[in-house]
């Protein structure tokens, strides 16, 4: 089984479709190898790569010579270029893609290095190889033109909010550990993660924080709408940050953020009241707690509380402000839609503990605990995935 | 507290202000002349102070003596001066001054050296305080004023101010439209107010759901407010300083630091309705130069990116608690927004968006007041809603300015007079809540504005002239004369620029403005001498005039009575051209009966009123009259005297206070003695009451329907025709009200612009008879 016949492979390179099925004999023939879904997205591209297992190619065949030093290029390194990473401990073994058994694996990069990847593509006889590729993300309109001219590949555009929900389901039912939530959000030692049982989806609402975020209300496989949206996101606190701290990427602002303090830049309902909040009925660990509620940056207007903040504390600060807004917004996101699970996915809580917390507390903290914040492990793999599931259902 | 859900942003909005304050307590700033500010302070009776991070606003309530000239009838003389009496009339009133923060001491110190009258009085007493400075200058005021220091809750007091404000100052709110005509679009009165949300925007951010006078709740908010642009701001700009960012602000591009949606998308994402320029993601440019090749962006440009990002947020979170609570109106206070135009129009364009259009934001004029009216208003009997309203001074309070303006008063004033009535709608009114008094919106139409403005600046001199006239004996009355000149010049070459800045700018408050400018200048009653003068020369052609209309046949009567009327109402000293005419001395009622066009009138309803004449008559009519002299005497009184003759009753309504040469309410109980004295049959009415005088409670010589006295409003109820007559009250305002019973509105168009403007010539004649619908 698998093997393709140069012919077979000619004739449908010229096909737009990645795939087709056979009428004939059931069997699923495969062109367009490798597989591809990518999410083009305003900061970050995500890449998903599927590495069919039992698959041999004829060894004459120079087109599966490419396809073979692709795979191996891709599955081989863990870092491609300067930016570009692959994150070996999301792969996920022995999932049927279309039919396939195979290797998801996860790759991204920032959109701003764009014309280094189609130059890699080029330069490992992609284009020579492949006719589309299946994306989705604003960047798959943003830069169809330039696939088309560079490397002769058509971007087949999949609709972003059904990439990011099949992209979703199809996670959490290959992989048993994929939704969590977090126990004891606001303790540091006792605080971890457990797995949840997602089997029952319905209703939900996903957060999505890329860039900028957007809120979406799920009833069903395919009935959902888009009820909101921010644009203070994870492009925000990145480039608030960089601002701030002169940070050079999204792990060094969170590792800053890790080692500081929002207490000498937020203004703490302490700060304000000392200890008389009792007439506002406030408890006193609350108001101790640095989850609470605090004027964002309500220091900073004080030249002397300036000169004498931290990078690390400016970091947390950013990092706080940006995620207790979005968990706001998310609550009543929620409660209008009356939806009482809140999945939080996007790449701003990639390697970022502290914003999951902070969202878990949140939501269980404001809704006397019929909000249940969760996580997906892929945080922002889904739209790439669900775009290379999706491609036989193009836009 | 409802549940912990309330906690949430409760402790952000309790305090809005107080993490500004700076250590230290500035006491060597040199005022500003703090005479003119602190109005009639030597007066002052109570005190409520609201001290912000950036903002002070102190609040007393004074009372104001004028002078008030005594209309006599029965004098031997001819009237003059000489043998006038005048009585002195107390009002009440309340006094806003705004200023910087970093005045405070100076402001305290004024105070205290100027507190002549009540100084002994004041000792003992305690001043109302609210604001996050409240308490960190408790010590300061108490040592200072020698006064104790109630602490009032915040939210209590903006809440009980914007209510305050809602129900008595006219054109209190608006929506905002940052390129539209208007850019300020005033919000009618409407009966009722509830339910609202309020959402003050300090250092945080708190939302109130306000449902009734006194019932309200605090909701929610965010942590991301006024403190969060300004201490951010402070960090990635070199601005310093609150005003500083919003200047920056104002000259930035923010589409260098935010990445939009064409920066994602390449253009507009049509599916899911995201325009190009929308931001995606703020401050998304700003990525690490290493990845982007390094974006482009000055301190300018972050700054507008800020306000946006703020902004931004704050509206759609404002909307999404709108929407979880079914409110469609949002008030917004506070001191991040102080009428900035890009603040405004940002969050405006957030709420919008995210409500898909269902929910309206409206801004307050006086949004800065909130506070310190609402702990004013605590316990303040002299303020009690079920007995008194309130107005605002046009001559004491200094408008609406825009932040953004360079070189605004570092100081505001806001001056309320007390009316002794509470102020109600007038029940005859088709559709109250849509009511809007007046016929031209001068914010909206530019042409009509640079009329009238001119056409105020030329006649103020006639207006200075008669008032020095009314005046001989009075060693003052060029100084104070000059001063109401330049006053009321200065008052029209600012609304030149500011057209939005005391509301609706239109001719109504224009000439309201005139009154009060008047009367801040003590002179109480210009036309007093001419008035008076007219009248009796009126009376005295009374009754020959009544002998005629009674020879005429009962058809031709009825015809005659409302042109009578209309040829009184040429006797109009306050329009421009007719001055001049009256002045000739020679003008007389023959003269103006000629004056009256031939029919067809501008608008003419004569045959359809005097066939409705044909059936049965009146029950009771209200009529709003005009002018003095031959305006009431030989135009109305005949009108009225028929009316009762058929058994109908009659309401007279004149001005409460005096209005150029309008009949005021004491000088009509004064005129209809008089008719009585000659005609029997006003004398019976008169006797049996079925003839009334009654006030109608206006400044000017225009009649907004919405602000009746509660007596009146109450005897309107059972009217079943409602007479408007004269320019003032029937063309430039109540020209298009509808209303639930018959109405016939007379005027005769003295202007030629306005006339030519409606369609018609000078001396184009209203005769507008309606019947009315529910």
């Amino acid at each position: 089984m698998g093997k393709i016949s140069k012919k077979t492979m000619t004739k449908l390179r010229r096909s737009p479709v990645s795939y087709f099925r056979d009428t004939k004999n059931e069997d699923i023939l495969f062109t367009a190898m490798p597989w591809f879904g990518m999410d083009i997205g305003g900061t970050l591209t995500k890449l998903v790569y599927f590495e069919p297992h039992n698959y041999t190619f004829e060894a004459d065949d120079v087109e599966a010579e490419v396809l073979m030093n692709i795979r191996k290029y891709l599955t081989k390194n863990s870092a491609y270029g300067a930016t570009g990473h692959r994150d070996i401990h999301l792969q996920m073994d022995n999932v049927m893609v279309n039919g396939r058994k195979g290797t998801l694996h996860f790759i991204r990069f920032p959109t701003s290095e764009m014309h280094n990847f189609i130059e890699l593509a080029k330069s490992k006889g992609m284009a020579k190889l492949v006719t589309s590729v299946c994306a989705t993300g604003g960047g798959a309109f943003k830069f169809e033109d330039t696939f088309r001219q560079e490397v002769n590949v058509k971007l087949e555009k999949r609709d972003e909010l059904d990439s990011l929900i099949q992209g979703m389901l199809f996670a959490d039912t290959n992989n048993s550990h994929e939704c969590y939530y977090w126990s004891d959000p606001k303790e540091e030692d006792s605080c971890h993660k457990m797995t949840y049982d997602f089997s029952q989806p319905y209703p939900f609402l996903v957060v999505n924080i890329g860039s900028g975020v957007s809120v979406l209300a799920v009833y069903g496989p395919n009935d959902y709408k888009r009820v909101s949206g921010t644009s203070l996101g994870g492009g925000t606190f990145l480039g608030l940050c960089c601002l701030l701290t002169g940070c050079n990427s999204f792990e060094e602002a969170i590792e800053l953020a890790t080692l500081g303090d929002n207490k000498s830049v937020d203004k703490l309902i302490k700060d304000i009241y000392g200890g008389d909040y009792e007439r506002f009925g406030l408890p006193g660990d609350l108001v101790a707690s640095s989850f609470l509620g605090v004027f964002s940056f309500g220091q900073m207007a004080l030249k002397e509380r300036r000169d004498a903040v931290s990078r690390e504390d400016l970091a947390r600060a950013t990092l706080v402000t940006i995620t207790n807004n979005i968990g706001s917004i998310a609550r009543m996101c929620a409660l209008n839609e009356k939806i009482n699970r809140v999945v939080f996915v996007g790449n701003f809580l990639r390697v970022n503990p502290i914003s999951m917390r902070l969202l878990a507390y949140a939501m269980d903290f404001w809704s006397n605990g019929t909000l249940k914040a969760l996580f997906l492990e892929h945080e922002g793999y889904f739209g790439a995935i669900g775009s290379l599931l999706a491609s036989d259902d193009r836009v | 507290m409802q549940s912990s859900s309330e906690y949430e942003f409760l402790a952000p909005g309790l305090i809005t202000e107080v993490d500004h304050l700076r250590t230290g307590l500035p006491s060597s700033i040199k005022l500003p002349d703090t005479l003119e500010i602190f109005r009639n302070l030597k007066n002052a009776k109570r005190f409520a102070i609201d001290i912000g991070g950036s903002l002070t606003k102190i609040a007393y309530y004074s009372l104001v003596s004028h002078r008030k000239v005594n209309y006599e009838a029965e004098k031997d003389n001819a009237p003059n001066e000489e043998n006038f009496t005048y009585a002195l009339s107390e009002g009440a009133r309340l006094h806003f001054v705004k200023f910087e923060t970093k005045y405070i001491a100076d402001c305290l110190d004024f105070i205290r050296s100027n507190l002549v009258n009540s100084k002994e009085s004041m000792s003992g007493k305690s001043i109302k305080a609210t604001g996050g400075g409240s308490h960190k200058y408790a010590s300061l005021i108490a040592e200072k004023l020698g006064l104790s220091v109630d602490k009032e809750d915040e939210m209590e007091c903006l809440i009980k101010g914007c209510n305050f404000l809602l129900r008595n100052i006219s054109d209190e709110a608006f929506v905002y439209h940052r390129h539209g005509n208007p850019e300020y679009e005033f919000q009618t009165a409407t009966p009722n107010i509830f339910p609202y949300l309020l959402v003050n925007v300090g250092s945080g951010v708190s939302i109130m759901k306000v449902e009734s006078e006194d019932s309200y709740e605090r909701i929610g908010g965010t942590a991301t407010g006024g403190g969060t642009f300004w201490g951010l701001g402070s960090l990635i700009t070199k601005a310093k300083g609150f005003d500083e960012l919003l200047q920056l602000a104002e000259r930035g591009d923010h589409r260098n630091a935010d990445m939009l949606v064409k920066d994602i998308y390449g253009g507009d994402y049509k599916k899911l309705g995201l325009p190009a320029d929308l931001i995606a993601s703020s401050f998304g440019k700003v990525c690490p130069k290493r990845e982007t090749g390094g974006a482009q962006y000055t301190d300018a440009d972050l700054a507008r990116s800020l306000l946006f990002t703020i902004s931004n947020d704050i509206g759609h979170i404002a909307s999404l608690y709108a929407m979880m609570h079914k409110l469609n109106k949002i008030y917004f206070g506070g001191y991040f927004l102080r009428n900035h135009p890009l603040s405004m129009h940002t969050v405006s364009f957030s709420i919008n968006y995210w409500s898909r259009g269902t929910v309206q934001c409206q801004f307050l004029r006086h949004e800065g007041y909130l506070g310190a009216i609402g702990a004013f208003l605590k316990g303040a009997e002299e303020c009690d809603s079920d007995k008194y309203s309130w107005l605002e001074n046009y001559a004491g309070s200094s408008g609406l300015q825009k932040s953004a303006d360079s070189g605004a008063a570092p100081f505001g004033q806001l001056e309320l007079d007390r009316w002794e009535s509470p102020l109600r709608f007038c029940p005859l009114l088709k559709d109250p809540a849509n009511y809007i008094p007046d016929t031209v919106d001068l914010n909206a139409d530019q042409e009509a504005r640079d009329y009238w403005l001119a056409c105020f600046e030329e006649s103020v001199n006639k207006y200075i002239e008669r008032a020095v006239a009314s005046q001989p004996y009075s060693t003052t009355r060029e100084e104070r004369a000059k001063q109401l000149k330049e006053k009321y010049v200065s008052r029209l070459h600012h609304l030149k620029e500011h057209p939005f800045a005391f509301g609706n700018l239109t001719v109504r408050s224009l000439l309201d403005t005139i009154e009060h400018c008047l009367r801040e200048f003590d002179f109480p009653d210009p036309f007093l001498v001419q008035k008076q003068l007219e009248n009796e020369c009126a009376i005295a052609l009374l009754k020959e005039w009544l002998k005629e209309l009674d020879a005429l046949s009962e058809k031709e009567r009825r015809k005659e009575l409302v042109v009578s009327v209309l040829a009184g109402n040429m006797f109009d000293w306050g329009a421009k051209e007719v001055a001049t005419m009256l002045e000739s001395q020679t003008f007389g009622f023959e003269q103006a009966r000629e004056n009256i066009p031939d029919r067809p009138w501008l608008v003419d309803c004569l045959d359809e009123w005097l066939e409705r004449l044909e059936g049965e008559p009146h029950k009771k009519a209200a009529i709003f009259i005009d002018n003095s002299g031959v305006d009431v005497v030989l135009g109305i009184l005949p009108f009225t005297r028929w009316l009762c003759s058929r058994g109908t009753k009659v309401i007279l309504c004149a001005n409460s206070a005096p209005a150029l040469n309008d009949v005021t309410y004491s000088e009509l109980l004064v005129v209809l003695k008089q008719a009585a004295a000659i005609d029997p049959i006003l004398a019976k009415a008169l006797h049996n009451n079925d003839l009334v005088a009654m006030q109608q409670g206006q400044v000017g010589p225009c009649l907004d329907l919405s602000r009746l006295p509660r007596d009146l409003a109450e005897e309107l109820k059972t009217v079943d025709l409602l007479v408007i007559e004269g320019m003032g009250r029937a063309v430039h305002t109540n020209l298009n009200s509808e209303f639930t019973c018959e109405s016939l509105k007379l005027a005769v168009i003295k202007n030629r612009w306005l006339a030519q403007k409606l369609g018609g010539q000078m001396f184009a004649v209203i005769c507008k008879y309606e019947k009315g619908n529910t």
